[in-house]
């Protein structure tokens, strides 16, 4: 059960995502998407609208990108009320390190290891 | 403002012409392109949560868990873009390869890997970053906005 | 005043039209596997032959394809008195990089993809100018050195839209030459800068089919020679979007080619290979010249042809400031005399 509502909400936001690149004007790249669901999954997680698509979803809405900023979002709010203005500058990274440093780690160390293919 | 004549009948013309070739162009299969996006990410996503289910049975607490998952979901994307399969996914499914956090792995991987041969501090080194970059400013800048903003709203 | 050798603005009428002796073309795997597999001399394995990188291949291959037309007449590099070749590459590296090891007089253009004409018309004005003996054209073009200039990385997951091109692996060399045996550069018309305000780089043919419509119709206004003249008039990459749109302004001025209009992007590959809209790139007219064209027009199956190249002129950052394409087309006639 949960594995389906993965598949369901995680599909549903990739859907939206592709409409969007197909809707609208020519040039939104791959870019201008995981820009657009990192930032909108933050904004949402901060009026508390992430969360419950997450208890829903589970993986469907962490994996998505639109988590990532949902995690950075929750994190500088948790540690604001813990340690004041310093929260927000340390809660939503240290919510989001283990991702971001295996993001960039494994990232080198793929391109480095492998050849682009033709 | 203050446009001669000359200006405007190009203008016009363009217009036109822009018109001529929306007409010709074709669409992108829409309904198609949604199937995959939407098939090819709920997939990514049931495989992020049998991850994630792994390390709740581990033991782990359920925070520290999708921490694992987005870090597994990442070796992933960037093992199988080294393996040159990502580009293939991501040419049928769109959407549903760029949201996944794989997409933004396979987004650091993709320009690191291309420019080895501009060497491995300023080829690989910065051109992993390309997207990878912007992405994480506005996720970043969103997060310490949100958290100056929550700091308000306990003064208040 | 009026310079002898031009009717009307744009055409150049070659007084003793120069013959073209030799021509050889290297395409790309993909490119091996379309329809026109047996009229190129050589095709490549792999999209690097045995190079670090693909910059170096594209290079390579312009190199390759100017000694092999040289060969074919048993040639030295240094029978050659001028080289005019360009190619996409910022700074045209790949042609300069070819240019430093065939160590002949050079000068680089920069054309985009209608570098073919424009060498071809270059070259032939040396000759008939008589200011060389024999010149070299050439140009090449590699789908992945494009496309990391370009576009995105390869290794990125990026879905194509049906309006993009495919920029070809190819490249092309013609030998011009004073007299001797072979199809003659008769006339050629120099393209302007046309720009309709497209913006999509994911849909040039639409931002040059404006330039190639201008450039024919003013080839066939100044030279005076009849709608159906030619038997074949072929523009360079206009691709599938690109010819209907032009096939739709021909209608509008009027103008149509006859008996035969069509473009190279849409010949080079056949309809199973997964290139959208068809092919680009200076190689795109190129290996269609120095491929099938040549042979069918030397060969006396083709009496003449008009070659349209065209080019789209932005570059990566014009493209990220969102100004629009320009674009221009080189027309060049060859015929059996």
């Amino acid at each position: 059960m949960s594995l389906l509502m993965a598949f369901l909400v995680g599909g549903g936001l990739c859907l939206i995502g592709q409409l969007v690149m197909d809707l609208t004007k020519p040039g939104v790249s791959p870019g201008h998407i995981l820009v657009g669901y990192i930032t909108i999954g933050a904004l949402l997680s901060a009026f508390g609208l992430y969360q419950p698509l997450v208890d829903i979803g589970g993986a469907g809405a962490t994996v998505p990108l639109s988590g990532f900023g949902h995690s950075l979002a929750q994190g500088a709010i948790k540690e604001v009320a813990e340690k004041g203005w310093l929260g927000a500058f340390t809660g939503g990274i240290s919510a989001t390190a283990g991702g971001i440093t295996a993001a960039i780690v494994f990232g080198y160390l793929a391109a480095v290891l492998f050849d682009p293919k033709d | 403002m203050g446009k001669n004549p000359e200006e405007l009948l190009k203008t016009a013309e363009q217009e036109e012409y822009h018109h001529l070739v929306n007409r010709m162009k074709p669409k992108p299969p829409l309904a198609q392109n949604c199937m995959w996006a939407f098939v090819v990410g709920g997939l990514i996503c049931v495989v992020g949560q049998i991850i994630m289910e792994y390390f709740i049975s581990l033991g782990y607490s359920r925070q520290d868990a999708v921490s694992l998952e987005s870090t597994s979901m990442i070796f992933l994307g960037a093992l199988f873009t080294g393996l040159g399969i990502y580009d293939n996914l991501g040419a049928k499914a769109g959407a549903g390869s760029v949201v996944p956090i794989t997409g933004f792995a396979n987004a650091i991987v993709a320009p690191a890997m291309e420019f080895k041969r501009e060497g491995y501090i300023f080829g690989v080194g910065a051109k992993m970053f390309s997207i990878a970059g912007p992405t994480l400013l506005f996720g970043f800048t969103a997060s310490v906005l949100i958290g100056l903003a929550k700091l308000i709203m306990l003064y208040l | 005043m009026g310079a002898i050798n031009k009717k009307g603005r744009q055409t150049f009428i070659f007084a003793d039209p120069p013959c073209i002796i030799s021509w050889a073309s290297i395409v790309g795997p993909k490119e091996g596997e379309g329809p026109w597999s047996d009229d190129f001399d050589q095709i490549l394995p792999d999209y690097l032959w045995g190079e670090a990188s693909w910059e170096k291949t594209e290079s390579k291959m312009l190199r390759e394809a100017a000694k092999l037309a040289l060969s074919k007449q048993g040639l030295q590099t240094s029978d050659i008195e001028l080289m005019v070749a360009g190619d996409l590459l910022n700074q045209i590296t790949s042609s300069n990089y070819a240019a430093r090891e065939i160590a002949v007089p050079f000068l680089g253009l920069y054309g985009a993809c209608s570098t073919m004409a424009e060498s071809l018309l270059v070259a032939a004005a040396m000759v008939d100018g008589g200011y060389c003996e024999r010149v070299l054209a050439a140009t090449s073009s590699h789908h992945y050195s494009a496309e990391r200039q370009y576009r995105a990385p390869v290794e990125q997951g990026v879905q194509r839209v049906p309006s993009s091109q495919w920029t070809a692996t190819a490249a092309g060399a013609v030998i011009l030459q004073k007299g001797g045996s072979g199809p003659r550069l008769s006339c050629a018309t120099v393209g302007k800068v046309i720009d309709m305000g497209q913006t999509d780089a994911a849909n040039m043919g639409a931002a040059m089919a404006p330039a190639a419509v201008d450039t024919i119709k003013a080839h066939f206004q100044e030279t005076g020679r009849p709608h159906d003249y030619y038997d074949l008039v072929v523009t360079g990459d206009l691709a599938a979007v690109g010819l209907s749109v032009a096939r739709e302004l021909f209608v509008r001025v009027g103008l149509v080619p006859s008996p035969n209009f069509s473009d190279c992007g849409v010949l080079l590959y056949d309809g199973l290979q997964d290139v959208d809209s068809g092919g680009s790139g200076c190689g795109c007219s190129a290996c269609m010249l120095t491929g099938p064209f040549l042979r069918k027009v030397a060969g006396g199956e083709m009496r003449n042809i008009l070659l349209v190249s065209t080019g789209a002129l932005m570059s990566p950052t014009t493209t990220f400031q969102k100004e629009s394409i320009p674009a221009i087309a080189h027309a060049v006639a060859i015929e059996n005399i």
